[in-house]
């Protein structure tokens, strides 16, 4: 299970304020907590960032690498600063994965920045014209962005479907959409297709105390149907990880098992 | 059109463990492969096998192996310098069997002593092994710490009951360790992760399952040591990376196979051919487990072992 370390998000008034002050402190702060917790990618998130987009993208992706020997997931609709970014980026310690394509035609040169700079990219199954229904038109448009990227000479190794989490406080049904939709995508090639999701949109809109249940509990179903990656908090989903591990067999149970 | 033999290909490797000290010292570990799929990926080094000598004369020994080492077996030094001189030995392991409370209850100073006087006697990596009472062990393995600082010897056997002393004594000393599980995969794997939590260097740990002797359990050994290759090979899981020993001789010669007498059990033939083809089996089933570290008694058996290890070494063109 690669977690995606998701802290560092303009949303987050903190990380937002150091980011228009060009302060890396807390910036590096976050993305040492969150490796230090388990994450083995950074999601560095500007959001759409019009103005100064490359810049901010570049000082984000150095400040992060300065800190902790993470590829970086470069988390913007500004396909400038993914370029930006991707050139500032280091690969020594893994490739960088863009965040995101779709099946929205403005977000088709994504592609092309994947095939040159020959890095791996997120495909939102999500088109221009809203939200996918249910499990099956998720993996309709999976296709569709699978076959494009083939056409544009991204490996299927290098893509990672995303099924879109919604919230479950508006869109309960969604929840066991996205959970077959992650078994489907699977099925879409050999090997696998490789998935993400960005998990704690699951609980987005519910009470504080709240989240954490929802965001564990669902992770634990995700990675029981073979999910694998989430842009999550990897502080508090390296328990639900590691113990998933365990139960599917895929790491060796010893007494000490969350300790390592 | 050409037949291309499949591959199998692991994201983990055995971590790289050096013995003993100069031109004499020797490597084990560093694969990425199965035992012997040296055409797959990588396998840099060749299991190796220590000779086991006593610190007391082999008084317990069947003859058949005793006799072996009958003119020198009364002084390890002497000992270990015939395995090493005239039975061209790798390694040495010095079991200080002695120190058991049992068997003379000999105190730890003279015990390193005896540690001491092997290291002079000879070149080769050193394996310095306590009599396997958990806590005599604790008192003899730091005094024999001591003894063998610096000289990239290994030590053990650190157990469950007294790992937090002696893995402090090889850490103090600069040595090799042998952490001993008993046949649990997970306690083994347990073990290794409380010992490096000290700040030990996984690295410089070899990982001891267990061992027995064909026909007394070796289905089990066996597949905790292939389970545990397997983990470090194919999960990546680092704590499981340590090369892996396989304490052969201990086991064999204890069992009846290799005691009953010809006249009593003709049909099982010659008392020392037979005793000598049960070490050899033995040893060479933990080869293809993924041992890769044996210790030894009967030369015949390592010559054996030894031949079986080169010719399954060989490029395959």
């Amino acid at each position: 299970m690669l977690i995606i370390g998701e802290k560092l998000s303009i949303i987050a008034k903190r990380v937002r304020e150091a980011m228009l002050k060009r302060d890396k402190g807390p910036i590096q702060e976050i993305a040492k907590a969150q490796w230090n917790a388990g994450a083995r990618m950074i999601d560095a998130n500007i959001g759409p960032a019009e103005d100064e987009g490359e810049e901010l993208m570049q000082w984000m992706v150095r400040a992060v690498q300065e800190a902790v020997p993470s590829p970086v997931c470069l988390d913007t609709t500004n396909s400038k600063a993914i370029e930006a970014g991707l050139k500032a980026h280091d690969n020594q310690w893994g490739r960088p994965l863009i965040n995101s394509t779709s099946n929205d035609p403005e977000r088709f040169p994504i592609l092309e920045l994947a095939a040159k700079y020959n890095c791996q990219v997120i495909g939102l199954t999500v088109g221009k014209g809203g939200l996918p229904a249910d499990a099956e038109e998720r993996c309709a448009i999976a296709a569709e962005i699978m076959a494009r990227a083939m056409e544009y000479g991204v490996p299927l190794e290098d893509l990672y479907l995303d099924p879109l989490v919604l919230q479950i406080a508006t869109s309960q049904d969604h929840a066991l959409h996205v959970i077959k939709a992650i078994k489907m995508f699977q099925e879409l090639n050999d090997p696998p297709m490789k998935t993400v999701v960005g998990l704690s949109n699951i609980s987005n809109g519910c009470p504080k105390h709240v989240r954490p249940i929802i965001n564990k509990h669902y992770f634990a179903l995700l990675m029981y149907n073979g999910l694998t990656s989430a842009i999550a908090d990897a502080a508090e989903m390296g328990e639900v990880a590691k113990t998933i591990d365990i139960i599917m067999g895929e790491t060796l149970y010893a007494h000490s098992y969350l300790e390592m | 059109m050409p037949f291309t033999p499949p591959k199998e290909s692991f994201s983990g490797k055995i971590f790289e463990l050096s013995m003993g000290r100069g031109d004499k010292a020797v490597t084990i570990g560093g694969e990425n492969v199965m035992p012997f799929h040296r055409f797959e990926g990588m396998s840099p080094s060749k299991p190796v096998v220590a000779f086991e000598v006593q610190d007391v004369p082999p008084e317990d020994w069947p003859d058949t192996v005793k006799e072996a080492f009958k003119d020198v077996s009364g002084d390890p030094a002497a000992w270990a310098a015939y395995c090493q001189d005239s039975l061209g030995a790798e390694a040495i392991a010095l079991r200080l069997v002695g120190t058991h409370p049992d068997r003379g209850d000999i105190p730890a100073e003279q015990a390193a002593e005896t540690v001491k006087k092997v290291l002079e006697a000879v070149k080769v990596p050193l394996i310095i092994l306590g009599s396997n009472h958990a806590e005599k062990d604790t008192a003899v393995l730091v005094k024999a710490a001591e003894a063998a600082k610096g000289t990239g010897s290994v030590i053990g056997k650190a157990q469950e009951a007294n790992y937090k002393t002696i893995a402090a004594a090889a850490m103090a000393n600069d040595l090799k360790l042998i952490a001993m599980s008993e046949l649990d995969i997970n306690l083994s794997k347990q073990l290794n992760i409380l010992i490096t939590q000290m700040g030990f260097d996984k690295e410089k740990l070899i990982t001891d399952p267990m061992c027995s002797a064909l026909s007394y359990g070796l289905e089990y050994t066996y597949s905790v040591m292939e389970r545990i290759k397997q983990a470090a090979l194919a999960q990546n899981d680092a704590v499981l990376q340590p090369p892996m020993l396989a304490d052969v001789g201990v086991y064999v010669w204890k069992v009846k196979e290799t005691q009953a007498a010809e006249a009593d059990l003709p049909e099982w033939g010659e008392l020392a051919a037979r005793g000598i083809a049960w070490e050899a089996v033995t040893a060479s089933s933990f080869l293809i487990s993924g041992a890769d570290l044996l210790i030894m008694r009967h030369p015949d058996a390592v010559a054996a072992v030894r031949k079986y290890i080169s010719e399954f070494s060989m490029e395959v063109r």
